[in-house]
């Protein structure tokens, strides 16, 4: 019973598209704004292609349906929603932001913010006990240090690491 | 016969592979030399088994032995005899076998290293990579066997190692399928091997930090040995990155190089981790700091590197159905997940012994920012991960298939890229140890100034746009802080040592390879910014249906469709249909390209190629979409154009440069940092060698 509604569905869509294509002019719409929308919609049938651009022959009819729909004056959102009924929200470039879709953009922000937060607290942790050995810096490694605190500093200890090395 | 013979080297393989791996800890936990001394041959023996093995499979795939299901799914007559060759990794099981004959490579010349100081790593360093190898030989053997044949059962063609029955005979294709027209591409020859080279090389590290884990000895011995490893790896799996991305462009015909496909992330998350240790491991050898997180950071690199091997060419992650009808899909799960928990359980039993020996003093220095830069690194591979994972979670928990593509990526990842190019700038200015606002301070205002200047001058010529302007902003803080670096290192060896600037800078250079070498990485990564900078935020692009002699314009360019034509190569086996359009910029002509589209009658398949104008401004991208075959009077043009897109290609160039001037090998790096670290003590040492 559903797959026959489904079906009819699909007839009657179908059919009312194509006898409005006899009565409206498709000639204004550019392939670019067909492009625009199709742009922000993925190939319902190739894995993670965008519309505009996937070379299958579905895909030329979905443009074509896409240019059909500009010229009946479906709106962007309307042909977005119309591919999302028919085809499942696969066709959207992101997840809607419904249920469990949020999980794809809460969770990677919070684990940043935990990541930030174990950092700091490690910082702070680490910064503690400052008072030792504060002047010893200078030991890590003459060759590699690049302090700039002072140029000419830096210079002297240059001059005297090559003289070193000589 | 001679696909047997192939196939019995791979099992022979396999055995010695466990073997080797057995008799290594037996070896070792009965203090046998001897059993560790066999070990070690065993594993140098599986080179010369797999390079048998894979020059067998060379074989039969150039002299187009098609009942053989492999060479059936990646030849045919109609190719050159080099892309027969490289179809080895055109296909899973091809590439399977590449994959563990790079591995046998890389342990072979790990295992003939001079070991004595190090001799109790050893028999670890062999298990580890003997478990990797076993466990790849095992895929081929039991599911992937690239000299599985057809045979004829009853009327079916049936594929088995095997006759299935006594009856069954051979069975063998008039001709075969055909690499992948999209994979008949010089950039995709390369491509590959050398992301492989990239993520087999990392098994190395990873070898010898479990080898550190389980004998205790957690100094940082394990980075030493091992960071030219990293740097080299690092070198393949960024080249195989940029390659991949070049390809893309040139073949895939949507006008980009990244696409935020999963196949590609897989690729790209190991490289996010990789460059986290390669920073990272510089603060255990400098401040003894980080041996936790340096572990980690190299047991999630070689997860990521199977888990990305196993991506890559699998396909399992378009939907749950293939992922749980893959034979190998769970077994790959099931080792990753296996190595990832023995791995970190090992890790915890060892944490006591990783505490550090120094203490973080400032939040500004060096070491700090490369912890800052690290939790960026981290933060991009948690979005990227999340990513790739969700649509699967999605359809399992809602049954809902869901796309998650570049709008996602790009706004998460954006301004975490932008923090790393302001560290890039900042970091290489702050101590060791210890860092003040001030210090900073004092050191980057005159290259924040000039790159104020820059900035301010492109709002006037340029854009407006406030992204590109902050981005243009970084990178010129960038070049200028690294140039910066270069003029005072050099200016103040030419002050004291008298020689001219060239000389003064060209010996400073050489005596600090690695330090100079990530500074011109830093400047390659600056350049390669502007080319995502420039595509990302002003790409433009227009599509129309033109007779001969109409016009489309985009930009200043002007290109008008002059002639068309469509004819049949049979020694190739395509069908070429070329177009040809004259291009003019501001009404002066320019010259003409000519987009093309090839079809390949073996595979059935079309393949795009743009007619491309390159230049330091921006690239003028054509592709033919379409024509009318009988009056070729129509034919649809789309057109990009790709402003400063170059300057990522020129970036990559300039990376090359810089990773093989930092990894060129010099002496022996363990010596060159014991120098270092008390140069006064070793001098008449190290004068000597």
């Amino acid at each position: 019973m559903k797959k026959f509604l489904f079906i009819l569905t699909l007839v009657l869509v179908l059919s009312g598209l194509f006898t409005a294509t006899t009565v409206f002019a498709q000639d204004g719409i550019t392939d670019d704004e067909v492009n625009a929308i199709a742009k922000q919609l993925y190939c319902p049938v190739c894995e993670n292609t965008p519309l505009d651009v996937c070379p299958t022959e579905a895909c030329r009819q979905w443009r074509e349906l896409i240019r059909l729909q500009i010229s009946q004056g479906m709106t962007e959102a309307e042909i977005k929603q119309y591919f999302v009924d028919n085809y499942g929200a696969r066709v959207l470039a992101e997840p809607p932001r419904t249920g469990l879709n949020w999980l794809v953009y809460i969770l990677p922000p919070l684990f940043i913010l935990a990541g930030a937060f174990i950092l700091f607290r490690s910082f702070r942790e680490w910064t503690k006990p400052q008072i030792v050995e504060a002047g010893s810096s200078g030991e890590s490694d003459a060759g590699e240090a690049s302090s700039p605190s002072d140029t000419d500093d830096y210079i002297a200890r240059f001059e005297e690491e090559v003289k070193k090395r000589k | 016969m001679i696909a047997e013979f192939g196939f019995g080297i791979l099992v022979v393989s396999l055995i010695v592979t466990v073997y080797s791996g057995i008799a290594a800890v037996y070896g070792v936990l009965n203090k046998s030399a001897g059993l560790v001394e066999s070990a070690r041959r065993a594993q140098l023996l599986t080179f010369p088994l797999l390079t048998l093995s894979s020059i067998v499979l060379i074989y039969l795939l150039t002299n187009n032995r098609f009942e053989v299901s492999f060479v059936y799914e990646v030849t045919s007559r109609s190719m050159p005899t080099y892309l027969q060759v490289t179809a080895w990794w055109g296909g899973q099981a091809g590439s399977l076998l590449f994959w563990s004959w790079l591995l046998a490579v890389f342990t072979s010349a790990v295992t003939l290293r001079k070991w004595d100081r190090d001799i109790e790593f050893l028999p670890w360093v062999i298990v580890v990579s003997a478990i990797t190898l076993a466990f790849f030989l095992g895929m081929i053997v039991f599911f992937e066997n690239p000299f599985t044949r057809f045979w004829l059962v009853d009327g079916n063609v049936v594929p088995s190692m095997f006759a299935p029955s006594a009856t069954a005979t051979v069975f063998t294709p008039q001709d075969g399928q055909g690499l992948n027209p999209l994979l008949r591409h010089p950039g995709m020859i390369i491509h590959p091997p050398m992301l492989y080279l990239g993520f087999v090389a990392y098994v190395v590290p990873f070898a010898f930090a479990i080898a550190a884990l389980i004998t205790g000895r957690t100094d940082d011995r394990w980075t030493r040995i091992t960071r030219r490893w990293s740097l080299w790896a690092w070198l393949f799996l960024t080249l195989g990155l940029v390659l991949g991305g070049r390809w893309a462009y040139d073949v895939l015909g949507w006008g980009g190089y990244w696409g935020w496909d999963p196949v590609e992330i897989a690729a790209f998350m190991p490289w996010l981790t990789g460059t986290a240790l390669l920073h990272s491991t510089m603060i255990q050898e400098k401040r003894g700091m980080l041996k936790h997180w340096n572990m980690i950071l190299v047991i999630l690199t070689y997860a990521l590197v199977v888990f990305g091997t196993f991506l890559t060419r699998s396909g399992v992650l378009s939907s749950v159905h293939s992922f749980a009808n893959s034979p190998i899909g769970p077994f790959f799960m099931g080792f990753v997940t296996l190595t990832l928990v023995s791995s970190i359980a090992l890790l915890i039993k060892r944490w006591p012994e990783l505490q550090s020996e120094n203490e973080m003093k400032s939040m500004l220095s060096r070491e700090a920012l490369f912890l800052l830069n690290n939790l960026l690194f981290m933060s991009i591979l948690v979005i990227c991960f999340w990513g790739v994972i969700y649509p699967l979670i999605s359809e399992l928990f809602t049954g809902q298939k869901v796309t998650v593509g570049p709008p996602y990526y790009e706004r998460a990842t954006g301004p975490l890229f932008a923090g790393l190019l302001f560290l890039m700038a900042v970091a290489p200015l702050s101590a060791w140890g210890h860092s003040t606002l001030q210090t900073l301070g004092r050191a980057i205002w005159k290259s924040t100034l000039a790159a104020a200047v820059v900035t301010i001058f492109l709002t006037i010529t340029y854009t407006q746009n406030i992204y590109a302007l902050v981005g243009f902003f970084l990178v010129a803080l960038v070049l200028f802080t690294t140039g910066h670096e270069f003029w005072r290192g050099a200016s103040a060896r030419q002050k004291s040592q008298g020689e001219n600037f060239f000389a003064a800078l060209t010996r400073l250079m050489g005596r600090n390879r690695r330090r100079y070498g990530g500074y011109i990485i830093h400047i390659s990564m600056a350049l390669m910014a502007i080319g995502i900078l420039g595509i990302e935020i002003f790409q433009k692009e227009t599509q129309g249906t033109l007779a001969e002699g109409e016009s489309l314009n985009i930009a200043n360019y002007t290109v008008t469709y002059r002639e068309l034509a469509s004819w049949n190569s049979p020694g190739e086996g395509v069908n070429y249909t070329r177009s040809v359009v004259d291009i003019y910029e501001n009404g002066v002509y320019l010259g003409q390209l000519a987009p093309r589209i090839d079809y390949y009658y073996d595979a059935e398949q079309n393949m795009t190629i743009p007619g491309q104008r390159s230049t330091f401004r921006d690239d003028l991208y054509i592709l033919l979409v379409d024509w009318q075959p009988v009056s070729s009077i129509g034919a649809t043009f789309k057109i990009y154009v790709n402003p400063l897109v170059n300057w990522l290609w020129i970036g990559s160039i300039v990376f090359l440069f810089g990773i093989i001037f930092a990894a060129w090998p010099e002496k022996d790096p363990a010596e060159v940092s014991v120098r270092r670290k008390s140069a006064r003590d070793n001098r008449q040492a190290s004068a000597a060698d």
